[in-house]
């Protein structure tokens, strides 16, 4: 295969798989490291390096239209991002420390896990009744555009929130991945924050959180242009093409579609770090 | 206060959404211009991605980008699009410092201090 050719393939699925995850809200970098690993045979850390950047491009871009609409609750953000931040550091560390066929493992346990998350049926916001003491001590409290006017929402177990997010940072750097299922899970489940600030603040702070490992990723040499830019390229396109065809798509049945992707590459994962081919 | 607040917090959120999809559009480009010029000059086989060595050397830090980006190298190019992508979400924190500065919310410039520092310390390879 030419240089031309391989861009060109990779280019593609990019776009698709960026495409994909911006309209059923699960995330396309998930899929681009085994996507790259088990199909086109490229080293696990030239992947995790290009999904990496991918992260930061998709969830810098749609956080701008987020933000627009003022769902994001930037002070939530700001707090839980000091725990993201030390968290993907750690992660990014331990990259050199595990080995590949655990990393794949791993990748695959937590392919499983995101596609069990976001394929739940949705069930009603667990708002939180009242303020939790550490909540009230940071303002951590927002409101909401709902309807004509503005909804006020509590914020509560915020320090389980904050491990849960050091514990999100650390696979986003251990594995060049957003982690926005469980950075999803620590706001919605835990702090009973509503579901739509969750996920908008959630996509917020994955940039920041990928940020943060991106220095170790280079200095170790994971970002590798040739692959990197294609990859990037292409889930940027795919995902702002994604966000404009979400609003008038029906999206369940695909949702559930791409999650059983996910299912499957997940154990595929799983196989192939187990039986030493990644 | 809290109407005031609420203010600073949105005009702050508007900032923030230009800085993001500016910094984003840029990179995009940067990589897309160096990535064609990749493409016109390596028409040759491919480089074997299978196993790791990492990017080359001069690749891995700010000061050797720089360079081969002066030299006009596409792979140097597309690299350097990506520092400008990984930057932009630090020009987030730093502008949400700003906000926050102005504001006069002592508690959230502590915090995003904080997150600032790790980004940096993060990107510049200071051992921890």
């Amino acid at each position: 295969m030419s240089v031309f050719d391989f861009t060109a393939l990779v280019w593609f699925g990019s776009l698709v798989a960026g495409f994909l995850g911006a309209l059923t809200g699960l995330g396309g970098g998930v899929v681009i490291v085994p996507l790259l690993a088990l199909a086109l045979h490229v080293n696990i850390h030239y992947a995790m390096g290009a999904s990496l950047v991918s992260v930061i491009a998709t969830s810098s871009g749609a956080a701008a239209a987020y933000l627009k609409e003022g769902f994001s609750n930037i002070r939530v953000a700001m707090f839980l991002e000091m725990a993201t931040t030390w968290g993907a550091i750690f992660g990014a560390f331990l990259v050199a420390k595990v080995s590949t066929p655990a990393i794949g493992v791993i990748f695959g346990v937590v392919l499983l896990l995101s596609a069990y998350l976001s394929s739940r049926p949705r069930k009603r916001d667990h708002m939180a009744p009242k303020m939790g003491s550490v909540a009230r001590l940071l303002r951590l409290d927002g409101s909401f555009p709902e309807g004509n006017g503005l909804r006020h929402y509590n914020v509560r177990r915020t320090p389980l929130g904050f491990a849960m997010m050091f514990v999100a940072g650390t696979l986003s750097g251990l594995l060049g991945i957003g982690s926005g299922a469980f950075k999803v899970l620590a706001m919605d489940q835990a702090m009973g924050i509503p579901f739509k600030v969750s996920t908008t603040t959630s996509n917020f702070m994955i940039g920041v959180t990928a940020a943060a490992s991106a220095g170790v990723y280079l200095r170790h040499g994971y970002i590798e242009p040739g692959l990197a830019m294609p990859v990037m390229l292409g889930v940027l396109m795919g995902s702002f093409a994604g966000t404009r065809v979400l609003v008038s798509a029906q999206t369940n049945r695909l949702r559930l579609v791409f999650a059983l992707v996910i299912v499957v590459l997940g154990v595929e994962m799983i196989y192939n770090g187990l039986t030493g081919k990644l | 206060m809290t109407t005031k607040k609420k203010w600073g917090d949105e005009q702050l959120e508007l900032i923030l959404a230009k800085v993001l999809l500016f910094g984003v559009i840029t990179a995009a480009i940067v990589v897309l211009i160096g990535g064609l010029l990749y493409l016109i000059r390596h028409a040759g086989p491919l480089p074997d991605y299978r196993t790791f060595r990492g990017a080359s050397s001069p690749l891995r830090g700010i000061r050797g980008i720089l360079k081969a980006v002066a030299a006009a190298q596409g792979r140097g190019l597309i690299q350097f699009g990506l520092v400008l992508l990984i930057a932009t979400p630090v020009a987030r924190v730093a502008l949400s410092l700003v906000g926050f500065v102005r504001e006069h919310d002592r508690l959230y410039v502590v915090f995003t201090f904080v997150v600032l520092v790790t980004l940096v310390m993060s990107l510049e390879g200071w051992r921890f």
